[in-house]
């Protein structure tokens, strides 16, 4: 009983995120013509892949209680730094490993400067932010489009899905969609699987514990930073798949959108909790978002707006939680 | 006399002056002395030293207000899009799409603009001293969200102003002097007055080194984080201001955009820790001006304006790792552990 009683305070958070997804889709089915179809509901995954994969990369970082706000100007600059480059003849074989690469470099730097000078994460990573989003400028300030035909290979190429006859059955997901999945699934092991992932979360929940215990501190934040930089030059990739294009001025203030996909999902800011599923269904709560206020044709400020308002409302939601389960153990304790 | 040198140099804003001058001296030579020149054409101040105080004037106020914010070891990156919310409240009462029974009264924008300033001040105090969210997330919540509310205030669009007395803000003078500087200098004094003829300054540095231990030395710590992301909520809201009527307008999608970089970039060059704890309001105004100096200098040599944000990004990583222990430590082993190589070649 009392193992049930843990077990439903560690997941609630996720718990309330499947069920908010739930009623959102079943709201949005209720009030518009043609909204409930599987083609709907696979759009959120074509249309927010990259927002996931962004999502959980800074997952890790989030969990060893750190936070990256870099994330958008990587993905705007892997985006512009590609097209750059494709447009000036570079194979796409070359262009992208490439990308990726400096994502990984961007990771480390910034992830170095963090834990071997002791400098404050948001400090480092609004540098980075900047730095980023400045060379995007550096390399053209107007959008480039992408026309090389790997590209639009992933861009239009798509699976159908057909569950049934009618058309509300039918669908289809694009191919990139299929990186996200790859990404979701190597995220979960890593992080249940590996002494890396364990590790990840001994640093969020203790730093000075994790080190004490003669964990290596120094390489699994590193690597947090790095993954996360990662995913977002993953992301921005994927992002110029579905745009097409590389522009300098894409995504701007896209990290709030990251976090608080992972927040929603049940990620403690403060670090030690977090799952990377959790941030992926967080990401698709923001995608129904859009769509509804799509539906009702509002201004799409809207969007941020009330992703904003639920993000500060899971915040507080995650502190009533953290008092309740300290005076739970406060409880308990007492009772021994 | 040495005595004197030593003492002046030790107080934290004579390096800001330095810099200040040297970048002065560097443009009077670079221009010829054409830099320095100052014009008075219709009884007011005109050159280039007027313009950077002049444009220099709400990255001051901001740098002011973000001072306090960093000392305590938080971050307030909302300030741009305060000032988006202010220009945008202000411009549309006096344009009667807000409020039209005010019947576009300039004072009554001003008064209200300002209260939309501290109303978001006091939300991102909220969030950080009674919701205890890192100041980073509590206060990207309105960078995001901000500049929504901005949009949907003027619904979408640029609005355009006419109204002389609210041009006076950013284009007025005074005694020959540009207003925005009249702006700064009673803000600053005010807050300067406030922070150091009362205990505040004090608590503000102990918070800022240790929060748990003021709190248990009695500092009321949560009541003080309030009031300060409010000072500076207000203070951008003021900044947004004299921004909107340098345009004559407010422009949501790019006013005050990026500015938070350069107000973290002037604290960190007056020499404030970033980590929280000592500070000087005094050596961020002055680190304020270098920041626009330095803006002023890179564009009158020719270099786009894409790479200055590159260089700003690159500065502050610069200044923080001068401020970080862990890299002094570092420094001062790879000094002496080259040292230690030059003794072994000296003995071979």
């Amino acid at each position: 009983m009392k193992d049930m009683k843990k077990i439903r305070i560690k997941n609630i958070s996720l718990t309330m995120t499947v069920v908010l997804f739930a009623v959102m889709f079943i709201f949005g089915s209720a009030r518009y013509d043609h909204f409930l179809s599987l083609s709907t509901f696979l759009n959120l995954f074509n249309d927010n892949a990259y927002l996931m994969i962004a999502g959980i990369g800074i997952t890790f970082v989030l969990i060893t209680g750190g936070i990256d706000i870099s994330i958008s100007s990587t993905i705007a600059f892997t985006g512009v730094f590609m097209a750059y480059c494709l447009e000036r003849g570079v194979p796409s074989f070359v262009v992208i490993p490439t990308a990726l690469i400096i994502g990984i470099i961007v990771g480390a730097v910034q992830g170095s400067l963090i834990h071997y000078f002791k400098l404050q994460p948001f400090i480092v990573t609004l540098a980075g932010q900047f730095l980023m989003r400045g060379l995007c400028v550096v390399i053209s300030e107007a959008s480039i489009p992408i026309t090389d035909p790997f590209f639009k290979f992933m861009a239009l190429g798509r699976i159908p899905i057909k569950l049934g006859e009618s058309k509300a059955l039918n669908g289809k997901i694009y191919y990139y969609v299929l990186i996200f999945v790859v990404v979701l699934v190597a995220a979960l092991f890593i992080l249940k699987k590996t002494a890396f992932g364990r590790a990840v979360y001994a640093i969020g929940g203790s730093e000075q514990s994790a080190e004490l215990m003669g964990l290596n501190v120094a390489r699994c934040k590193i690597g947090a930073y790095i993954i996360s930089s990662f995913c977002a030059s993953l992301a921005g990739v994927v992002f110029s798949f579905y745009t097409l294009a590389g522009y300098g001025l894409q995504n701007m203030g896209m990290e709030l959108d990251a976090i608080s996909s992972a927040v929603i999902g049940g990620t403690l800011l403060t670090g030690g909790v977090g799952s990377v599923f959790g941030t992926a269904v967080g990401a698709m709560i923001q995608g129904i978002i859009q769509t509804i206020v799509t539906y009702e044709n509002l201004n799409t400020w809207w969007t941020k707006v009330t992703i904003a308002g639920l993000l500060c409302f899971f915040i507080v939601m995650q502190r009533i939680i953290a008092v309740r389960a300290e005076a739970l153990k406060g409880k308990t304790a007492a009772a021994a | 006399m040495k005595n004197r040198l030593s003492k002046l140099s030790g107080n934290q804003a004579f390096w800001p002056v330095i810099i200040f001058l040297t970048i002065i001296l560097f443009n009077t030579i670079l221009t010829g002395g054409e830099f320095l020149s100052i014009s008075i054409v219709d009884g007011h101040f005109y050159g280039r030293i007027i313009d950077i105080f002049r444009n220099g004037g709400k990255l001051m106020i901001l740098a002011a207000g973000m001072t306090m914010v960093l000392a305590t070891g938080g971050t307030d990156i909302s300030v741009g899009s305060v000032m988006a919310i202010s220009g945008a409240i202000a411009c549309s009462i006096i344009n009667g799409n807000l409020f039209p029974q005010l019947g576009g009264s300039v004072a009554m924008a001003i008064i209200l603009a300002v209260c939309a300033g501290i109303v978001c001040g006091l939300w991102n105090g909220f969030l950080v001293s009674q919701i205890k969210i890192q100041p980073i997330v509590a206060t990207m919540i309105l960078l995001v969200a901000g500049r929504g509310i901005a949009q949907l205030i003027t619904s979408g669009k640029i609005i355009t102003i006419n109204s002389d007395a609210y041009y006076f803000i950013n284009g007025g003078y005074i005694l020959g002097l540009p207003f925005p500087l009249y702006i700064v200098l009673f803000l600053v004094g005010l807050l300067l007055l406030f922070v150091h003829r009362t205990a505040f300054g004090l608590f503000l540095e102990s918070i800022g080194c240790n929060q748990l231990a003021s709190k248990f030395a009695g500092i009321k710590v949560n009541r003080f984080l309030l009031a300060i992301y409010t000072i500076s909520g207000a203070f951008a809201s003021v900044a947004g201001l004299i921004e909107s009527a340098g345009i004559k307008g407010a422009d949501c999608n790019n006013a005050g955009l990026n500015i938070e970089l350069d107000a973290i970039l002037a604290v960190a060059i007056g020499g404030t820790n970033l980590m929280g704890g000592r500070f000087s309001i005094l050596s961020s105004v002055i680190g304020a001006l270098i920041v626009q100096s330095i803006t002023t200098t890179v564009l009158a040599l020719g270099v786009p304006a894409a790479y200055i944000r590159v260089l700003k990004a690159l500065l502050i990583i610069v200044i923080c790792l001068s401020q970080s222990g862990k890299f002094k430590q570092y420094a001062a082993k790879l000094v002496s552990g080259k040292k230690h190589v030059r003794k072994e070649a000296v003995a071979l």
